[in-house]
């Protein structure tokens, strides 16, 4: 994929809040005087599905969706389905048995106040942590949905590197199947996704980082942000490391804002693996992470500033991923914390 | 076409006939006549529209009033009992924190929904639980002093900060 000439067309990361668990690559239907609104409340995951296999989109927290329709970017749809109130969507639980660390299954309703406050995401998935933290405002993270920021496919979206570098699942609930999606094949294009209009995101998995006798695991997401609030990702970096005895034996490195799409950069990764993870092997890795930046420029940025600035964003991530995973407190969220550095 | 709905406002049911599109904001204003909460951006930016949908803190402009039904609203008028003002509100008149009062009934939601989640604030706390708010007059000043008297006087029983530091008029 390479960027397009048209800068508004290209990446514009402008929304990043998620709200909408629907299909973004659903048709925009356009709410003209002579097509009624119409509203269901869907109780269950069939209903909800009925409702979308009749064109209607669904709507969470609102906060991509209704904003978006008001910014023109796309009219709000003529028929919306209700999808707040799915107790199937909600909650954040165990992959695997209870204790036996197996990963999460996080309910697309999740709010990220909910995320940033969850107990085992700030412990295990830190990277996901630092990045629901700083979504938005108060506001936007209590009615904000993770399941709504996946499908708003924002290449700006925060939580976005951080769930590619867990290798998270999209779990699509369609009138037939139900199939999981890495992110980094439902990601597509800028607000573009691979998931069908009648498909339903119902939850994200994400596996368990890699552990075991010896093994240390970190992770991180950092942004550059003029303010530490309300704001939108310039440029992102998430990196998820693992150390034995002092060496890197597996490493995880994503870009935001930074492309049409998130996505990992494999040159970085490999160039840490085998390494003691220290300062030069850092700088090398996020230079590499650096080099695959395809960035364009926009209200927040210029594209030569969002390169340049790459490599820093990306060695804050890495630094902080390697500090956590050698025991070093680094305090959520990273962005706020590792300013300066 | 209209959706029916029951909006529970500050504690008070009533039953509506909605557009689906129409936004909680409007609905509040036009169609149940709480005139508190305020339009400022229309674009979830400024927080002049905050509510509280079952205690989440909630920019009204930005949320479908048909997605309230069965939920509890509280806007700056149910903020308030007959007693009179809250601590809240009397703290921000001592310190000034309202000059034109625009962004206020934002502003006092946004903080109550921080001291129900976080009783005793950090500043630096405070002012992440108001970034959603925009003041054009204070400079923010009264009001984050206005909260952390509040947060104060949860902790020790009683206010501190007597001066007030009360911004021009």
């Amino acid at each position: 994929m390479t960027a397009t000439a048209d800068p508004t067309k290209a990446a514009d990361p402008v929304a990043t809040t998620g709200s909408t668990t629907g299909a973004a690559t659903a048709p925009a239907v356009p709410a003209t005087a002579a097509q009624p609104h119409t509203y269901v409340l869907a109780g269950t995951v069939e209903e909800a599905l009925a409702a979308m296999a009749g064109g209607a989109r669904p709507v969470a927290g609102g906060t991509d969706l209704v904003v978006g329709a008001r910014h023109g970017k796309a009219p709000l749809p003529a028929s919306l389905v209700g999808v707040h109130q799915l107790a199937e969507l909600r909650g954040v639980h165990p992959l695997g048995p209870p204790g036996a660390g197996d990963g999460l299954r996080v309910g697309a309703l999740v709010t990220h106040a909910e995320l940033a406050g969850h107990a085992d995401v700030l412990a295990r998935w830190t990277g996901l942590a630092d990045a629901a933290a700083i979504v938005g405002s108060p506001a936007t993270r209590a009615n904000g949905t993770l399941g709504g920021n996946v499908m708003n496919a924002s290449p700006a979206m925060d939580t976005g590197a951080p769930l590619l570098c867990h290798d998270a699942l999209a779990v699509l609930h369609g009138p037939r199947q139900v199939r999981r999606v890495p992110l980094g094949e439902l990601w597509t294009a800028p607000g573009r996704v691979s998931a069908a209009p009648d498909e339903l995101l119902v939850a994200v998995e994400i596996p368990e980082p890699l552990h075991g006798e010896g093994v240390a695991t970190g992770s991180a997401y950092v942004r550059l942000q003029y303010r530490r609030q309300m704001e939108i990702a310039i440029v992102g970096a998430a990196a998820v490391v693992s150390l034995v005895s002092g060496q890197v034996v597996r490493a995880r490195v994503a870009i935001t804002a930074l492309a049409p799409t998130i996505h990992r950069v494999p040159a970085a990764e490999e160039s840490l693996v085998g390494t003691d993870g220290g300062a030069a092997a850092i700088r090398a890795a996020a230079q590499l992470a650096a080099e695959a930046a395809r960035p364009i420029s926009d209200v927040r940025g210029s594209a030569a500033y969002r390169r340049a600035m790459a490599a820093v964003v990306a060695r804050r991530a890495l630094v902080t991923a390697i500090t956590r995973a050698g025991g070093g407190g680094v305090p959520v969220p990273a962005s706020d914390t590792t300013f300066g550095s | 076409m209209t959706h029916p709905v029951t909006l529970t406002i500050n504690g008070v049911a009533q039953a509506l006939e909605l557009d689906p599109h129409r936004s909680l904001l409007t609905v509040l204003r036009e169609d149940v006549g709480l005139t508190g909460t305020k339009e400022g951006c229309d674009d979830s930016e400024c927080g002049a529209c905050m509510v509280l949908i079952d205690g989440r803190p909630t920019n009204s402009c930005s949320y479908l009033a048909v997605q309230a039904d069965g939920a509890e609203v509280t806007t700056v008028e149910g903020l308030s009992g007959a007693a009179g003002p809250t601590a809240l509100q009397a703290a921000f008149l001592q310190h000034g924190g309202v000059q034109c009062g625009f962004c206020t009934p934002g502003m006092l939601v946004s903080a109550t929904a921080l001291l129900e989640r976080v009783p005793q604030p950090a500043i630096d706390e405070i002012r992440i639980g108001l970034s959603g708010n925009l003041c054009r007059c204070t400079g923010y000043d009264g009001i984050v002093r206005a909260v952390a008297q509040v947060a104060a006087g949860s902790q020790a029983g009683g206010a501190e900060d007597g001066d007030g530091g009360t911004a021009p008029a």
